[in-house]
């Protein structure tokens, strides 16, 4: 009887008791308690990663890698503790595969200066998709314009999905590259990358993953997907800004030259000759960002806690309920319907721009975003200046999604 | 609808924005320019037929928010017959009013319906909105025809 109790998975989701980590949750702005749904931006933070950086601070700065001493030693700890999480995290073989960066935004770029200079030349070709952020087209646009290399991008159809045949018709001997969005932070369409990424390889490209969007709602595992290199950032999983991580497969890691040269990617240096850092300390040049890497550690260990699973079903029921909530509301155009997708509801409404949308939504409490969200080739795909996106998060609830059902029939309301 | 609510979607500004006036192109304009605000994709054109310093004819094209829209409608209107000059002045009087720095109220007063404008000012991320086709405008007469970006 004890034993079942244990193995019984308790499926009920207890949003109050997590809401309670999430101190900025709980203000007025506007004279109303706030409705945060503008998670695909940033998420907040719990308090148990707050805590982190704070104790970090107070109790042990310092710089890692080198110092002999105490807190040196504490603070490397805890550094290098956050790559065996990030490993653990996305399944991935070795944790010297795991390159701490700034952001998705950075990641990308390093893997476009790093393996693009060195693999990619004149004639080859780059896919990227049209669904992608501009953090993922614009690096390939500046290697093309660098190497002479293409860039090739794969159409998307009206429900927002990937038109896959026009992706197998694009790929040839000269691809030598594809570099594609996980899930799309405005459509929020979820893409087949094991598929992607196996009729890449079948013409010897490698794949890189854009998992902006994707690794705080669903488990992520690298190894079954098969891609070369992911991309993720920290403040979107609940952890601090300006911490993300790049994975790579160690033999192309090996293989590509430094990005940024510095302190701590090197093993010695004189002016002759500099040998650089094993990995992945060649591709973190300069004291890190320690305090936000153990913080994004400690973020990581805040949502296995939840459980990725249990967050998948979560926030799958919340999107349906809000797709259904808004979808009822006359006026209220979807972009983005695809087979595969959750959290993200991007609209039209008839008749207003976005921008007063979000104003008047602000005013009622509501914090949505409004835009292009850095994805103006998907907003001319679909003949839009600007769109209106609410996504969710794990802390959202029914209640706040009725509390922007009632925001938008007021902007309604108010341009009537 | 709240205070502030009410101040910044004034019947008056929605109303430009159901039915904005000048909302054409000049087909020979003396002046002209675009205007962007890459932030939120309001794009915005002024033409402007002038001769001997007069602003005969003022109109405008293009895309954006209410707030971006009205204040277009509104300045074409304000500004058709008027002086270079006084649009120089105006140009100057808007911007202060919007980001709040003019708050004498007897020169709110003699800016007509340009002073519906001031509730922008409690909105700071909106601001732009509103000034986007002044600076066009302003742009245009100064002959750059390149586009103005609010960024």
């Amino acid at each position: 009887m004890t034993e079942e109790k244990v193995t019984t998975v308790n499926t009920q989701f207890d949003v109050e008791r997590i809401r309670k980590d999430f101190p900025v949750l709980h203000q007025s702005v506007h004279g109303k308690s706030l409705v945060y749904l503008d998670n695909a931006a940033t998420t907040q933070k719990p308090q148990q990663v707050i805590d982190v950086l704070s104790d970090y601070y107070k109790g042990y700065n310092s710089n890692i890698h080198r110092g002999v001493h105490i807190l040196s030693q504490k603070a490397t700890d805890e550094y290098e503790k956050a790559r065996v999480k990030v490993q653990h995290f996305l399944n991935a073989p070795k944790t010297k595969e795991v390159i701490f960066v700034r952001g998705t935004t950075e990641g990308i770029n390093l893997v476009a200066n790093s393996y693009g200079r060195k693999f990619i030349n004149e004639g080859d070709e780059i896919i990227v998709s049209e669904m992608e952020h501009h953090s993922n087209i614009v690096p390939w646009q500046m290697l093309c314009e660098v190497t002479g290399a293409k860039l090739r991008v794969i159409p998307v159809n009206d429900n927002g999905e990937l038109i896959m045949d026009e992706y197998r018709n694009l790929l040839n001997e000269k691809t030598k590259f594809v570099s594609v969005v996980h899930a799309s932070n405005t459509l929020g369409t979820e893409n087949p990358v094991e598929e992607i990424t196996r009729l890449a390889h079948e013409v010897g490209a490698k794949v890189l993953i854009d998992g902006a969007q994707a690794v705080q709602h669903f488990k992520v595992d690298v190894q079954a997907i098969g891609c070369d290199f992911y991309v993720f950032s920290g403040h979107k999983l609940y952890g601090p800004t300006g911490i993300g991580a790049l994975w790579g497969r160690e033999e192309l890691l090996l293989q590509m030259p430094p990005w940024q040269g510095g302190g701590d990617m090197i093993v010695s240096v004189t002016f002759d000759r500099t040998i650089y850092n094993e990995l992945p300390y060649k591709f973190e040049g300069g004291t890190p960002n320690i305090a936000d890497t153990i913080g994004l550690g400690y973020a990581i260990d805040y949502v296995n806690g939840i459980g990725l699973d249990a967050i998948r079903a979560y926030e799958s029921e919340l999107y349906r309920y809000m797709e259904q909530s808004f979808n009822a509301i006359e006026g209220v155009t979807l972009i983005g319907n695809a087979a595969h997708k959750s959290s993200v509801f991007s609209f039209k409404l008839e008749g207003v721009h976005p921008h007063d949308v979000g104003t008047i939504m602000d005013m009622e409490g509501v914090a949505i975003r409004t835009g292009h969200m850095c994805t103006q080739p998907i907003m001319k795909r679909f003949g839009v200046p600007a769109l209106s996106r609410a996504s969710i998060g794990f802390y959202n609830t029914k209640e706040d999604i009725d509390r922007a059902a009632a925001a938008i029939k007021k902007v309604i309301e108010v341009f009537a | 609808m709240n205070d502030e609510l009410k101040e910044i979607y004034q019947q008056v500004i929605l109303d430009h924005n159901k039915s904005p006036r000048n909302f054409r192109k000049i087909e020979i304009p003396s002046h002209h320019s675009e205007g962007l605000n890459p932030l939120c994709g309001d794009h915005v054109w002024v033409y402007l037929d002038v001769a001997d310093g007069v602003i005969n004819d003022i109109s405008f094209e293009g895309n954006g928010c209410a707030i971006s829209k009205s204040s277009a409608s509104i300045m074409t209107a304000e500004l058709k017959g008027k002086t270079v000059m006084e649009a120089e002045k105006l140009f100057h009087q808007f911007h202060d009013l919007v980001t709040g720095k003019l708050t004498d109220e007897e020169v709110i007063e003699e800016m007509g319906k340009l002073g519906i404008f001031q509730g922008v000012r409690d909105f700071p991320v909106r601001v732009k909105c509103a000034s986007l086709p002044w600076h066009t405008m302003h742009a245009a007469l100064h002959n750059q025809d390149t586009a103005v970006s609010t960024e």
